[in-house]
């Protein structure tokens, strides 16, 4: 009987820029156990925001996570534009996603960047770092900052593009595409890469949809699932179909999310040559009642929201769902059996989120 | 002033460590290690350990849970040691100040050095702190090595703010 030793993985680690703790229980050097402890990032945000006007609340629902900061904005908006039965402006919700699917384009090439740097590639890290900036770059020419932007209110966008922009940004997008395409190979051919990922961590198709997966992590095991499939805002014009790959591992999850930084890029190509001209913003006057359910994708998957209000300035509940959250769950199924040195491009794989995940 | 403080002190060691914020500082910390900002051209390393570090990066608001591990990992790294607070969370606990859970700025659970505000804010401020902070990494090897009688001093000397930005 090999004998067993607790190891407390973070809440401080280098690997993760946020504090996560598991508690490793390893025999030898295999993992058989890991309880995670959460809420080390907790703010209560969720209560803070009962406390707000609904108005001011879009700015701390951007501040649930810096990272997918816009995608928070627009589903929030998109509630409050519910239940005030707001018509959002086409030009409006064109904006909204190619603002969106920047943010995915920089949140998957952060992810890709620490990924690398997990099993110690460190140039490969650099590198996908450097072309985030890029991306970056726009997010500031066209909404003013570069991680939180606060461009997306109720009723449409604060800000808009001009002609000359978005001749620049169809240019840049496609710069963006070329830079990336020279880092594709490695990523989808390395040997070093595949040494360290293929088999590793597996989580199959059935432990996915049961332990309710979602996003990149539920894709790369088979299942076609996107909230993006819903057509919400202009994406029912746009033929989107979810990226899926099979095997479940974490070489499926780095795969799924270098193609998904691929479509993103089309994505945004498309919008922005689609443009539709016209308004931007609507004006909005009452005040809300009733409650409401929104899905939509976020870079790390399906996110919930729910809010609930009764005529007053403020909400009487506000409940997010993240899809950190629900990756939790999986992430335990796929840790014991592997060994303590991948326990780190384990836990990466799925893109973990702490803001999220406690706000 | 030896060779190997001075050195030391024109090298500073980072560590980072999140208190509980909402990530957009914690990228934008990360974004001066690359390739656009390369924090490493002034000699910043981020580095893993509290005990090879000489400075550390607090990021966000202190809440009940983050403050008992920001005061441990305070109290392993070795003197002097410089701490620089990130962003309005760090700084005053900014838009999340009507939460529970929040206590207030990185100064609740440790002394800070260096403040910076922002939501979250530039690299290029953020690289002006670290700097800042190793001006101060200096003065306090300079005080170690001649102590100066602390009835002569004002209140002003190793735990005062400097604000930038």
């Amino acid at each position: 009987m090999p004998s067993r030793t607790v190891i407390p993985f973070g809440p401080q680690h280098p690997v993760f820029p946020e504090p996560l703790q598991l508690t490793l229980t390893v025999e030898d050097e295999k993992v058989v156990e890991a309880v995670p402890s959460l809420g080390y990032v907790h703010r209560g945000l969720e209560k803070g925001a009962e406390l707000n006007d609904f108005v001011k609340n879009i700015y701390l629902a951007e501040r649930v996570c810096g990272i997918c900061s816009f995608m928070h904005s627009w589903t929030y908006c998109s509630c409050i534009e519910e239940l005030l039965n707001i018509e959002v402006p086409p030009r409006a919700e064109y904006l909204r996603l190619i603002f969106a699917e920047l943010s995915r384009v920089h949140s998957h090439l952060l992810w890709l960047g620490l990924y690398a740097d997990a099993f110690g590639l460190e140039s490969l890290f650099m590198q996908c770092w450097r072309v985030r900036e890029r991306s970056l770059d726009m997010q500031e020419a066209a909404g003013g900052g570069r991680v939180i932007l606060s461009a997306c209110t109720i009723g449409g966008m604060r800000r808009n593009l001009d002609e000359d922009m978005r001749r620049a940004f169809i240019k840049e997008v496609a710069e963006i595409r070329r830079d990336f395409e020279r880092l594709v190979p490695v990523f989808l051919n390395d040997y070093s890469i595949k040494k360290r990922t293929v088999g590793v961590g597996v989580l199959s198709k059935e432990d996915a949809q049961s332990l309710g997966a979602v996003g990149p992590t539920l894709r790369a095991s088979g299942v076609r699932s996107d909230a993006r499939m819903l057509g919400y805002g202009p994406y029912k014009e746009m033929d989107f179909e979810p990226v899926v790959e099979e095997d479940g591992d974490c070489y499926a999850r780095g795969v799924v999310r270098v193609k998904e930084v691929l479509q993103a890029l089309d994505l945004i190509t498309r919008a922005l040559e689609r443009l539709p001209e016209g308004e931007i913003k609507v004006n909005f006057r009452g005040r809300l009642k009733g409650e409401v359910f929104k899905r939509m994708e976020q870079p790390r998957g399906e996110m919930l929201y729910y809010v609930r209000a009764s005529r007053n300035k403020n909400l009487d509940r506000f409940r997010i769902r993240t899809p950190t959250f629900a990756n939790i769950p999986p992430l335990l199924k796929m840790l014991p059996g592997c060994d303590l040195s991948d326990v780190p491009v384990i836990t990466l794989s799925i893109d973990p989120c702490i803001s999220c995940t406690e706000r | 002033m030896n060779l190997v403080h001075l050195a030391q002190a024109k090298s500073p060691w980072v560590l980072h460590y999140d208190a509980s914020s909402c990530n957009g500082c914690d990228i934008e910390t990360v974004a001066c290690l690359t390739p656009l900002y390369d924090i490493e051209r002034f000699g910043a390393v981020p580095i893993g350990s509290p005990k090879h570090a000489d400075m550390l990066l607090v990021t966000g608001n202190v809440n009940h849970k983050s403050k008992r591990v920001l005061r441990n990992i305070y109290d392993q790294m070795t003197e002097p040691k410089v701490v620089v607070a990130i962003g309005i969370c760090a700084t005053s606990s900014g838009v999340f100040h009507q939460s529970y859970n929040v206590l207030g700025g990185a100064d609740q659970a440790v002394p800070v050095d260096v403040y910076i505000s922002g939501c979250p804010p530039r690299p290029e401020a953020i690289i002006d702190a670290i700097i800042m902070g190793a001006e101060k990494l200096k003065k306090k090897w300079k005080e170690e090595e001649h102590p100066v009688k602390r009835s002569n001093q004002g209140s002003d000397t190793e735990r005062s703010t400097a604000d930038v930005g």
